[in-house]
């Protein structure tokens, strides 16, 4: 098994510690996993991007030019990673200020409304575990138990009160991916 | 504390491997891409638990000069920046180096020249392996590849550093100092006593005590002739580590046609290419050099004999060649692939480099 993930979007949309909680949760479930980040100016309000690989096998280069999978949450992202999707791969993407639609017909594509279901979850800061349990919904990489397991390690003990939000969170970006 | 699997940023392995091996100082100040390792020590407290102090100082010649003072006490102490606050901490390096005074040096390399940037670079390989400051020394170089090597390489910095009373430095990247990866940390080793240092450390300025003498601690030496006496020991020392401490690991080497000589996270980039490359039949192997200097001269000249050609991979304008060059000495063609100012090649970009540097038919 070996998973190779890119989650792009802007600074401030959770997309770091999304790849951080799937890393953790590989981690639970005894994978390898690398976790790269874009780190630098671009980090201070433009795109952000983490690159995520989780294997059974030792991982050699942390840095890729093509994924299994990529979660996109705005359009410069959508223009970059989409042709960098492997054939037979996956594309996940929040369609809400997407303009150019994308086009590939050689990718599995799903569109989740993530922003839609934080809103309806009446807080925005669910964003990303719904884009984390849609993503695990379309691809079976780690089950939910290891991603609950690995939020409550990397959690603060102050912050524990919100663990059943972000399972809730989890299951409804599930639920959105049939 | 116990061996514990965590998942982190090899940076912040540096400070926990630090802290667990005992370390008696870190002095340092922040600059990208290095900065978690005072944030992460900061995070920890140690001068609460172990008793090691952390400090940041007021610039990074401040930093160096802490770290001089340390380790003339005979205390296990250390410093890390990036690359152009290396550079500003070289004088107190060559002081080290000719005081012959153990102490662990991070240089977490960014894209340069100047103030460049804080993207990943190897561009700082001249700097590290052929000296940086003035004189005639050698720093022992380890270059990591993986977070659980930024952990290890602490400990053997700074066990290296003690046991040829030199400086060692650990030459990363920015790949290796932000990226997460599982890594084991080591068990919790005490701090050396007073006691230990004095016993271990017959040459630290650590009071006269019973002594007869007292030690003086210096890199000053007018008398012409004393000061090439030193030197002559100077070299006998790297004499030693260059017959004793190299370290270097092969990748399909056995059957390789083709070799591509890499170090720290880019030969994990290349590994990745000859996954590819041997996955279409080609015979590609690689040695990765884990010490810089001493370098894996002896072992590249063999398997230059074995290969039609050998490709360096490097975040530079191509400064490990040279030495690549040197060991083969013409027995097979060099050639050298590298992206600069802080970009990163991929493993594609590797295939490339092999067919049209090395003309290897894909």
């Amino acid at each position: 098994m070996k998973e190779e993930i890119i989650i792009a979007g802007f600074g401030g949309q959770g997309v770091l510690s999304m790849g951080k909680i799937l890393a953790y949760a590989g981690l639970m479930d005894n994978l390898e996993v690398t976790w790269m980040p874009s780190y630098g100016p671009e980090q201070r309000g433009g795109t952000a991007n983490v690159t995520v690989i989780l294997s059974d096998a030792p991982i050699s280069s942390p840095v890729l030019d093509t994924y299994d999978t990529a979660v996109v949450l705005n359009q410069q992202s959508l223009d970059k990673f989409e042709s960098k999707v492997k054939p037979g791969g996956t594309l996940i993407y929040d369609p809400s200020g997407i303009h150019h639609l994308p086009s590939r017909t050689d990718i599995t594509v799903i569109p989740v409304d993530a922003m839609g279901a934080s809103i309806e979850l009446k807080n925005s800061k669910t964003y990303n575990m719904i884009l984390l349990g849609a993503l695990l919904a379309a691809r079976n990489i780690v089950p939910v138990d290891a991603v609950l397991r690995g939020l409550k390690k990397t959690l603060p003990e102050r912050h524990h009160h919100l663990l059943p939000l972000n399972e809730q969170a989890l299951h409804k970006g599930m639920s959105l991916v049939k | 504390m116990e061996e514990e699997i965590r998942l982190m940023k090899g940076n912040e392995a540096i400070a926990h491997a630090a802290i667990r091996y005992g370390a008696d100082g870190y002095f340092g100040y922040p600059i990208t891409p290095q900065s978690e390792v005072l944030e992460t020590l900061a995070e920890l407290r140690p001068w609460e638990t172990t008793g090691m102090t952390v400090l940041q100082a007021e610039s990074e010649v401040a930093a160096i000069n802490m770290v001089y003072g340390g380790a003339a006490t005979g205390k296990a102490v250390m410093t890390s920046s990036s690359s152009p606050g290396v550079s500003l901490k070289q004088e107190g390096i060559s002081y080290l180096a000719a005081s012959e005074l153990p102490a662990l040096i991070l240089n977490v390399m960014r894209g340069g020249p100047g103030l460049g940037t804080i993207q990943p670079s190897q561009a700082d390989y001249f700097q590290a392996v052929k000296g940086g400051g003035h004189g005639d020394y050698h720093l022992i170089v380890l270059a990591p590849a993986t977070v659980q090597e930024m952990t290890d390489f602490v400990a053997l910095g700074f066990d290296l550093a003690f046991k040829y009373r030199t400086p060692a430095m650990i030459l990363a990247d920015g790949i290796v100092g932000q990226m997460m990866e599982k890594v084991v940390l080591p068990p919790q080793r005490p701090r050396r006593t007073d006691e230990e240092i004095r016993q271990q450390c017959p040459w630290a300025t650590t009071g006269k005590g019973t002594r007869k003498h007292r030690n003086v601690v210096t890199s000053l030496e007018l008398d012409s002739a004393l000061m090439e006496k030193n030197n002559e020991r100077f070299q006998e020392t790297y004499k030693r580590i260059a017959e004793n401490e190299v370290r270097y690991q092969e990748y399909f080497t056995d059957d390789a046609e083709y070799l591509i000589v890499a170090f720290g996270s880019v030969a994990r980039i290349c590994l990745k290419a000859i996954e590819d490359a041997r996955a279409a039949g080609l015979k590609i192997g690689m040695i990765r050099p884990i010490t810089l200097w001493p370098f894996p001269t002896a072992r590249i000249a063999e398997l230059g004999k074995q290969v039609k050609g050998i490709l360096t991979v490097e975040l530079n304008a191509g400064q490990m060649i040279e030495d690549v060059r040197l060991a083969v000495a013409g027995s097979t063609p060099v050639e050298h692939f590298g992206r600069m100012g802080g970009i990163v090649p991929n493993p594609n970009e590797v295939i490339d480099a092999l067919k049209n540097k090395l003309s290897v038919n894909l």
